[in-house]
C-alpha cells in the first residue's frame, strides 16, 4: 500500500555525481545549481566516486532520482556497476538519468541497462530539470514502503 | 608620448559620432530595431555600434604595440612570425595501451613529424595503477596506461628520444612520467642534454577547473616546482611547465578570467621559483603557456595580443628580467571543446576552423584543432584529419599567414585588447590582494568565479540571450544523422586486461629490496621536504610504479578533496 | 491519512537487521516524525537510549565534514557502529537546497557499519531540531552506538540539537583571527572537547597556545558536569591525531555515563522532542484554522475590528480541532 505522508510534502531529492576519474564537473554544477534553483533537494557527491559509493549514498539519502556525469567514456563499464549495486540493495526503484560526452550508439546500450534518459552535450537545463521532476513524481507515485 | 591620432582629428571625430548617433541611426532604427539592445563579447564586455579613433583616445603606439618580436611583443613575440615559419600544429592523441601508442608514434615519424605529443588515459592522469578498483573500466580510453617504467619503455620502442621531443600533458604524477621518460632515454644512451620537450606539470589550474589534483595545494606546487628546479638544472631542453587557461576557460570562465587566472598562475610559480634561490632568467625561459580559442572571434584574438603585454610587462617590470627571452609569451592553443555540440555534429568542423583563425591572427605557436565527433568519443582517424586539415587551410590557403598581426589598427580590436587587458589587471590585483594565486586556491576564490561564469552562460543560452546553432536555434531532430557518425573502436577491456597483466608482471620480477629502499627514501625526501625528483628518479628505476610512489607520496603530502563550491 | 503500523513495523525490522535500504526510508518517515502513529514512535523510542549522541559545531570552514570522515574508521577500529546527521548550513529562501557535506564523507561505501544522512532546513516543514533528534532516536535504536551530528551556527536549531548531545566537539582553526573571538559566537560554553584543526598552518602553535590558555582560565568550555574540557591539535587532512581525539570522546562518554549524566540527556532529548512535537502539531492546526477562516475575518480586519479577540478565537478553535487528534 502506498503511503501517503511519505510521498507528501517534502522536495525532491536528487543525487549527482560523477562517477569514475575524469574531473570535468563544470556539467554536473550546472546542472545541480539548476536543479536547486527549480526547487530541488540535490546531494552533491563530487568526483572520482565508484558505483558502490553512489549508490550508497542513494540509498542513505533515500533519494528520488540519480543523475550522473561521465565525460571520460567509460559510462557504460560504470552505469552497469551502478545497476547491479542498486539492486543488490533493494535500490532500483530510484530512477538513473546519465550526461556526458556519450556516442548515440551508447544511448541505446544504457537505456537497455535501465537507465531512463540520457544527456548529450547542448542539451537544455530546462528538459533536464523537467525529465528529472517528471521521474521524481513518477516515483513517489509508485513508492512503496516495502 | 605619442599619440596615434591628432586631438584636433579626434574632436572631429566625435562631434560627428555624435551627430550620427542623433540624426541618423535613429531612422534607421525605426525602419528595423536592432538585433539585441545589449550586445556583448562571450566575457560580458558591452559592444558598441561602431568604433572610431575616438576610442583609442591616447594610443601610444609604441608603449602599446611595437614591431613584432620587440617589447611589449603585442604584435608577436618572433620579427617575422609565421612568414618564416608556421606554427606548429600539434596534434594531441592517443589511446589505448603503450603498444598501439608505439605504433602511433612510428607512423607519425615516418610521416615526417618529430614533435610527438602524448595523451595519457585517466588512471595515469590521476595516478591510479590499472589494477586499482578505481582505474576499472578507465584504462587505455582517453589516452595511453603508462603505470610503469617497463611501458614507457614500450611506447619508444625503437624511437630514438635523441632525436624526437615529446609533450606530456601530465600534472600531478608529472615527476613521475617525466622519470620514467629520463629512465628510458638514459637506457637508449641519450645524454640529459638531447632530451627535450614538455611536461604540463601546472597545479594550480588542477584545483581551478581541471580537477585531477591528488595532493592538497601547498604540497602539489612544491612537487610542480621540484620539477622546474630540478630540469633547469639537469635538462636544458625541457620546457617543464605549460601554465593552462585552456581548462579554466573549458570550465566555463571568460576569456577575461582565462587571462587573469592564467597569468597570475604564472606569477605565483615565479615567485615560488625565486624564493628557491633561482634567477628569474635562468628559469623564465621555460615557462610556456596553453591557451583556449573559442567562439566569439574578436575577443579571443585580442585576448592573445593582450596576454602578450601582460606577461611582458610582469616579467620585466615586477620581476625585473634582464633578458628579451624571458619576457615572452610563449603559447599553444587548442580549439574550444566546450564549444562543439552533439547536435548536427558536422557543424563543429565550422567552429573549430573560426577558432582555429582566431588562435592564428593572435599570434600562436602551436595549435591543435578539434575533431567533430568529441562530443561523443575520442577522434576517429577520419574526424581527426579533418581537423588537422583546417589548420593547413588557414595556413597554406587563407594567406592570413602572410603578414604578421594584420588586424592591428582595427578600431574595435585595439580598444577590446586594451579593455581585456584592463578587466584582466583587476582580477590579478585583488588575487595579489589576497596573497597570490596559491592563497586565492585556498580561499576557493577562482573556483566560485568559473561556477558562477558557467552558470551564468548556461542560462543565457536558456533564456535565448546567446544562440548555439542546432541548440537553441536552427533545431532539427537528426538522431538519425548522428548514428552516421563514425566513430573510434577499439579493444578497451583487451587492453585494460593486458596492462593488468604486466603491472603484476614488473611487481613480481623486480628486485624487492630495492625497490622497497627506494620507496622509503623517496618517502623520507618527501618529509624533509627535500626536491623529489632524484628520488623519483631512483624509485622509477628500482621498477616501482606511478601508483606506489603516488601513494607513497600522498602519505606525506595527504590528499585533496574538494570543499564544496558551485 | 497516515502511515500503516504494521507495515511500518515491518520497515522497522528490516532495519534492525541491517536493511540500509529500510534505514533510509525510515530516516524521511522520521524527518516529520508528529502524524506517525503513536504508538511506533514508542517502538522506536522503547529500542533506543543507548547510544552515545556526539555533536560537532564550529565556524564554517573549520572542516569539520572532513574532521567527522576521519574519525569514522578511527571509531569503526574500536567496534562502533557510526551514523553521522549532516546538516547542511546552505538553505536559502527560494528555491532548493544545496547539500555539499557529503562530499568529503564518502569513503565509508564499502562498510555497512556507517551510515550518514544530509539534512537541509528547506525540506522540512516541522523545523530542523525536530528532525535531527527524531532521526537520533531512530538510528539510537537501530543500534548504531555513536551518532554525530554536525551543525554550524547557533541558531535556535542548533542550541536545541546540542542540548541532546551527550558530547560536543567545538572545531576551529588557524588564523581565523582572534580565535576566542571566533569562538565566542555561541559556542564557548558548550564544548567538552575543543578541536583545533589544521593544525599544520603557520599559525597553529599560536592559535593553540591562546585556546590553551583560555580554557586554563575557565573563559572555555562547559564546567557544568564537573568534567575539564579538553584541547587537541589535530590535521584532519592528514589524519593526524584522531586516535588521541576518538579516545578523549570515549573517555568523556564513560565520564558521562558514571555519573549518571547520559540517561538525563536522552530523557531531556526527548522532553525537547516533546514540546517541538507539540509546537508543529499546534502551528499546523492554527494554520489550518486560519484558512478556514480568512476569508471571513479579510473584512473585520480591514475595519479594525476584534483583531485580537480573533486571533484568541482562532487560537481556541485550532486546540479545540487539536482534540481530534493524536493522528488516526
Amino acid at each position: 500500500m502506498s503511503s501517503p505522508q511519505y510521498i507528501e510534502e517534502r522536495p525532491f531529492k536528487v543525487i549527482v555525481a560523477k562517477i569514475g576519474l575524469d574531473g570535468h564537473d563544470r556539467g554536473a554544477k550546472v546542472i545541480a545549481r539548476a536543479l536547486k534553483d527549480a526547487g530541488f533537494e540535490v546531494v552533491y557527491t563530487g568526483i572520482r566516486q565508484t558505483p558502490e559509493q553512489v549508490a550508497r549514498a542513494a540509498v542513505e539519502e533515500d533519494a528520488d532520482v540519480i543523475g550522473i556525469s561521465i565525460l571520460s567514456g567509460a559510462h557504460i563499464h560504470h552505469i552497469q556497476r551502478l545497476m547491479e549495486k542498486l539492486k543488490e540493495m533493494g535500490a532500483d526503484d530510484i530512477p538513473v538519468v546519465v550526461g556526458g560526452t556519450i556516442p548515440v550508439i551508447d544511448v541505446d546500450k544504457l537505456k537497455e541497462l535501465g537507465v531512463k534518459d540520457v544527456f548529450l552535450p547542448g542539451e537544455s537545463l530546462r528538459r533536464i530539470t523537467d525529465v528529472i521532476r517528471t521521474l521524481a513524481e513518477e516515483r513517489r507515485r509508485k513508492v512503496r514502503l516495502l | 608620448m605619442g599619440e596615434l591620432y591628432n586631438k584636433d582629428e579626434v574632436e572631429k571625430i566625435r562631434k560627428h559620432i555624435d551627430k550620427w548617433e542623433s540624426d541618423v541611426v535613429p531612422q534607421w532604427l525605426k525602419r528595423v530595431p536592432e538585433r539585441s539592445n545589449n550586445f556583448t563579447t562571450l566575457s560580458g564586455i558591452p559592444i558598441k555600434r561602431v568604433y572610431t579613433p575616438a576610442d583609442l583616445n591616447n594610443f601610444d603606439y609604441e608603449e602599446k604595440l611595437g614591431l613584432p618580436g620587440e617589447y611589449p611583443f603585442t604584435r608577436g613575440i618572433h620579427a617575422t612570425m609565421y612568414r618564416a615559419r608556421l606554427w606548429t600544429m600539434r596534434m594531441f592523441s592517443g589511446y589505448g595501451g603503450p603498444e598501439e601508442t608505439n605504433r602511433r608514434l612510428k607512423f607519425l615519424i615516418e610521416h615526417g613529424e618529430t614533435g610527438l605529443s602524448l595523451a595519457f588515459d585517466y588512471p595515469t592522469l590521476v595516478g591510479v595503477d590499472p589494477d586499482d578498483p578505481m582505474a576499472e573500466g578507465e584504462v587505455g580510453i582517453v589516452g595511453v596506461s603508462v603505470p610503469t617504467v617497463v611501458d614507457m619503455e614500450v611506447v619508444f620502442n625503437g624511437i630514438d628520444m635523441g632525436s624526437v621531443t615529446t609533450n606530456m600533458t601530465i600534472n600531478p604524477p608529472a615527476p613521475v612520467l617525466l622519470s620514467f621518460y629520463v629512465a628510458v632515454a638514459e637506457k637508449q644512451g641519450v645524454p640529459y642534454n638531447k632530451i627535450g620537450g614538455t611536461t604540463q606539470n601546472d597545479p594550480l589550474k588542477e584545483f581551478i577547473a581541471q580537477k585531477s589534483y591528488v595532493f592538497p595545494p601547498e604540497p602539489a606546487v612544491k612537487v610542480a616546482m621540484d620539477l622546474i628546479e630540478w630540469s633547469v638544472k639537469n635538462l636544458p631542453l625541457w620546457n617543464p611547465i605549460s601554465i593552462s587557461g585552456y581548462h579554466i576557460r573549458e570550465a566555463g570562465a571568460t576569456a577575461v578570467q582565462e587571462l587573469a587566472f592564467t597569468l597570475a598562475d604564472g606569477i605565483e610559480y615565479v615567485r615560488q621559483l625565486k624564493a628557491r634561490g633561482l634567477d628569474v632568467d635562468e628559469f623564465a625561459p621555460r615557462l610556456s603557456f596553453f591557451f583556449d580559442a573559442h567562439i566569439n572571434f574578436f575577443e579571443e584574438t585580442a585576448k592573445f595580443r593582450a596576454a602578450r603585454r601582460m606577461w611582458a610587462k610582469i616579467m620585466r617590470d615586477w620581476f625585473g628580467a634582464k633578458k628579451p627571452r624571458s619576457w615572452w609569451l610563449r603559447f599553444h592553443t587548442q580549439t574550444a571543446g566546450v564549444s562543439l555540440t552533439a547536435q548536427q555534429p558536422w557543424n563543429n568542423i565550422v567552429r573549430t576552423a573560426i577558432e582555429a583563425l582566431a588562435a592564428v591572427l593572435g599570434g600562436t605557436q602551436s595549435l591543435h584543432t578539434n575533431s567533430f565527433d568529441e562530443p561523443f568519443r575520442v577522434p576517429s582517424e577520419f574526424a581527426a584529419k579533418i581537423a588537422l586539415r583546417t589548420q593547413q587551410i588557414i595556413a597554406y590557403e587563407t594567406g592570413v599567414a602572410d603578414t604578421i598581426d594584420p588586424l592591428a589598427g582595427s578600431y574595435y580590436v585595439e580598444w577590446l585588447t586594451d579593455q581585456i587587458e584592463e578587466e584582466a589587471w583587476k582580477y590579478i590585483d585583488r588575487i595579489e590582494r589576497m596573497g597570490g594565486m596559491l592563497e586565492a586556491v585556498k580561499k576557493g576564490f577562482p573556483q566560485r568565479e568559473v561556477a558562477d561564469a558557467a552558470y551564468r552562460f548556461q542560462k543565457d543560452v536558456e533564456d535565448g540571450r546567446r544562440f548555439i546553432v542546432g541548440v537553441n536555434i536552427f533545431v532539427e531532430n537528426e538522431v538519425e544523422d548522428i548514428r552516421k557518425v563514425p566513430l573510434l573502436e577499439f579493444d578497451q577491456k583487451g587492453i585494460e586486461e593486458r596492462q593488468r597483466k604486466r603491472i603484476a608482471q614488473v611487481r613480481s620480477s623486480r628486485d624487492q629490496q630495492r625497490w622497497s629502499r627506494a620507496l622509503d627514501e623517496l618517502r623520507k625526501a618527501a618529509e624533509r621536504g627535500d626536491n623529489i625528483m632524484p628520488y623519483v628518479l631512483q624509485a622509477v628505476k628500482a621498477y616501482a610504479t606511478l601508483g606506489e610512489i603516488m601513494n607513497t607520496l600522498k602519505e606525506v603530502y595527504g590528499t585533496y578533496v574538494e570543499p564544496p563550491i558551485y | 491519512m497516515s502511515l500503516n503500523n504494521s507495515e511500518l513495523a515491518v520497515l522497522l525490522d528490516k532495519a534492525r537487521r541491517g536493511d540500509l535500504r529500510a534505514t533510509g526510508k525510515l530516516l524521511t518517515i522520521m524527518e516529520d516524525p508528529y502524524r506517525l502513529p503513536p504508538e511506533f514512535f514508542d517502538m522506536v523510542a522503547s529500542q533506543a537510549g543507548r547510544a552515545h549522541v556526539i555533536g560537532v559545531t564550529g565556524i564554517p570552514g573549520a572542516g569539520k565534514s572532513t574532521l567527522i570522515s576521519r574519525l569514522i574508521p578511527e571509531l569503526r577500529r574500536r567496534g562502533a557502529r557510526v551514523a553521522v546527521i549532516a546538516i547542511d548550513p546552505t538553505s536559502p529562501i527560494s528555491g532548493g537546497a544545496l547539500l555539499g557535506d557529503r562530499l568529503r564523507m564518502q569513503d565509508h561505501a564499502m562498510d555497512p557499519g556507517v551510515f550518514i544522512r544530509s539534512v537541509s532546513t528547506r525540506g522540512l516543514k516541522g523545523g530542523l531540531s525536530l528532525a535531527a533528534l527524531s532521526m537520533i532516536e531512530l538510528f539510537d535504536a537501530l543500534g548504531y552506538e555513536k551518532i554525530l551530528v554536525e551543525t554550524v551556527g547557533v541558531g535556535q536549531a542548533e542550541v536545541d540539537i546540542m542540548s541532546a548531545a551527550h558530547t560536543i566537539l567545538v572545531v576551529t582553526m588557524p588564523g581565523v583571527g582572534d580565535d576566542v573571538q571566533a569562538l565566542k559566537a555561541g559556542v564557548m560554553e558548550i564544548g567538552d572537547i575543543y578541536v583545533l584543526n589544521k593544525s599544520d598552518l603557520p599559525d597553529a602553535q599560536k592559535a593553540y597556545e591562546y585556546l590553551s590558555f583560555a580554557l586554563d582560565k575557565g573563559e572555555l568550555g562547559s564546567y557544568d558536569s564537573g568534567w575539564t574540557p579538553k584541547l587537541f591539535k589535530v590535521s584532519a587532512v592528514m589524519g593526524q591525531g584522531m586516535a588521541e581525539l576518538a579516545d578523549a570522546i570515549d573517555e568523556h562518554a564513560s565520564y558521562i555515563r558514571s555519573i549518571g549524566l547520559a540517561r538525563l540527556k536522552v530523557a531531556s532529548r526527548r522532553l525537547t522532542l516533546i514540546r517541538l512535537m507539540s509546537e508543529r502539531m499546534l502551528t499546523v492546526a492554527v494554520e489550518e484554522e486560519f484558512k478556514r477562516v480568512k476569508a471571513e475575518l479579510e473584512a473585520k480586519a480591514l475595519k479594525a475590528k476584534g483583531i485580537l479577540a480573533e486571533a484568541s478565537e482562532v487560537a481556541r478553535r485550532a486546540c479545540k480541532n487539536l482534540d481530534n487528534l493524536p493522528p488516526t
